[in-house]
């Protein structure tokens, strides 16, 4: 019998994993918009971003429990930043002008470069993180339970995109992102400086993937390898809502989460163990019928 | 003593990897002149502006530019030192609309009063953008492109301003509008120019004097005049 309080629940949870997915999605488009390659090593970075954000959050946590929390965060968003910025600078660099093929390599390269780095220092053992609460904890409205965790990551990630469209639409420094994106050699000869864009656009997407990080981490602790499947389906979403579009990303993201909830759960033969098939089944309905993603533009080359 | 140039390029060569395009190309642009540089396709006009806003490699050869050497500096440098060069094909931004191009244009600036000034001057001086102010540039007709691509330079407010081809696939008399504009915009700021041009006449209607390239080699000099009164200049590139 069709329960609606499941089904409410159901889309919340959905909501909140989709967000997650979201955020990752998110941070493949930066760098996908600034360099035209994806970058398989993001999640990679994002986890190992929570680890640092752990090691440091630890070292202040006998002092205050919440100043442990904020610095922890604080400390995994700087050195985010820094490691996409450094990445950008020392590896991808030496790729531009070769194939795009041999560029998103690279990016595979890295990404088991980071995870072996990741299960050296900190073992392959899952390792709680610590958060402001715990994320089984949640509140009622009517019979619809709300976890704590679901609320906060959704709100985060909204929070986030408000903050990336300021930044783009409302600086001089998103000016200067959105025009080496579009086409980088004409906005070089209006005095941008390409190389520190792409450093910014690496390091912003990487401080993305790791609030991320850390909102995954909170809830099913810190592991070397957490967010492979986490990138399986950003990529899905990225694919979907049009490698140029970031709202279409955040949208397929949480389509995706919301529709594999709801078929794993109202589909029998799908059940829990197939419903990581759900997102491809989409992908490659959706990718036969607009190549160019839900939201994509389609390229038109002008003769 | 004669008046150091603006621009001076001395024995230049430029190369595309391995393949050298240029291979001694001198000029010079005086400050608040226009110079053309005419020559046959394949002639490295392209290549000569390319030499100077740093996107091709410049293996020998000297470039000084107000009193800098500018060889080797990337394309943003040498913005930043006061060149703006429109390149081949407009060079504008596709996926960013009209008013976004233009103040990407002014990226180095940050006197908003003067920005926003200098962006009503030119949409008064070229209307059809006001109209398509929040079009995006991939929307434009060709002859609004290559408006666009011109007032977008301008608003960098340059000392140098270089233009490859600004007829190019244009219908004669778009060209004509937009080399009027040109031309207006050169008697109002005294903004120095260096234009490349396959339609001489046109060039002619903007610089005082032009150098004419043969394969990589800049083998003649000359003032308007000179050169409309040169009869193989005139066979060549004036239509008999």
């Amino acid at each position: 019998m069709f329960n609606f309080t499941t089904f409410i629940q159901l889309i919340i949870d959905g909501l909140a994993t989709g967000s997650i997915y979201a955020a990752l999605a998110l941070a493949i488009v930066l760098v996908n918009q600034a360099t035209g390659i994806i970058n398989f090593a993001q999640g990679g970075m994002a986890v190992l971003s929570a680890y640092f954000g752990m090691t440091i959050g630890n070292l202040m946590l006998p002092i205050h429990p919440i100043l442990g929390i904020v610095v922890g965060i604080i400390a995994a968003a700087i050195i985010s930043y820094g490691m996409g910025a450094i990445i950008e600078r020392f590896v991808m660099r030496r790729f531009i002008g070769s194939h795009p093929d041999t560029q998103v390599v690279a990016t595979v390269g890295l990404l088991t470069l980071i995870t072996g780095a990741a299960g050296l220092i900190w073992t392959y053992n899952y390792i709680p993180y610590p958060f402001f609460f715990d994320a089984g904890e949640s509140f009622r409205i009517g019979n619809v339970a709300i976890s704590v965790w679901s609320l906060t990551t959704f709100l985060t990630i909204l929070a986030l995109m408000g903050v990336l469209q300021a930044l783009f639409r409302g600086t001089k420094m998103g000016l200067g992102l959105r025009a080496v994106a579009d086409n980088s050699a004409s906005a070089a000869l209006s005095g941008i400086n390409v190389g520190r864009m792409l450093m910014a656009g690496w390091g912003l997407a990487a401080v993305l993937g790791a609030i991320a990080g850390i909102l995954v981490a909170a809830k099913i602790q810190l592991q070397p390898g957490m967010f492979d499947t986490f990138l399986v389906y950003a990529l899905a979403a990225v694919i979907i809502g049009g490698l140029d579009s970031p709202i279409g990303a955040v949208v397929a993201a949480w389509g995706i989460a919301i529709l594999e909830n709801l078929a794993g759960t109202y589909v029998p033969w799908i059940g829990h163990d197939m419903k990581i098939a759900v997102p491809f089944v989409l992908l490659f309905v959706i990718l036969l019928l607009r190549p160019q993603g839900l939201f994509g533009r389609k390229v038109v080359v002008r003769v | 003593m004669p008046e150091t140039p603006l621009l001076e390029l001395t024995e230049v060569s430029a190369a595309y990897g391995p393949v050298k395009v240029l291979h001694d190309v001198s000029l010079s642009v005086p400050s608040g002149g226009a110079v053309g540089i005419l020559g046959a396709n394949g002639a490295g006009k392209t290549t000569t502006l390319r030499a100077i806003s740093g996107t091709v490699r410049v293996p020998s050869g000297a470039i000084r530019f107000n009193g800098t050497d500018i060889r080797g500096k990337r394309p943003d440098q040498v913005a930043a030192l006061g060149i703006a060069h429109v390149p081949e094909g407009r060079g504008t931004l596709p996926n960013m609309t009209v008013r976004e191009n233009l103040l990407v244009g002014a990226y180095l600036r940050s006197d908003r009063d003067g920005i926003e000034r200098d962006i009503d001057y030119l949409l008064d001086l070229f209307p059809n953008l006001r109209r398509r102010i929040r079009s995006n540039g991939s929307a434009l007709s060709g002859g609004e492109q290559q408006m666009l691509a011109v007032a977008r330079a301008f608003m960098a407010k340059p000392k140098l301003l270089v233009l490859d081809e600004p007829s190019l696939g244009l219908a004669p008399s778009t060209a004509q509008d937009v080399y009027a504009a040109i031309a207006k915009l050169r008697a109002e700021s005294g903004i120095a120019m260096l234009v490349v041009e396959q339609n001489a006449n046109l060039a002619f209607s903007i610089v005082d004097s032009a150098v004419v390239l043969e394969t990589g080699r800049s083998v003649l000099t000359g003032t308007t005049a000179e050169l409309k009164g040169n009869d193989e200049i005139r066979k060549a590139y004036l239509g008999g």
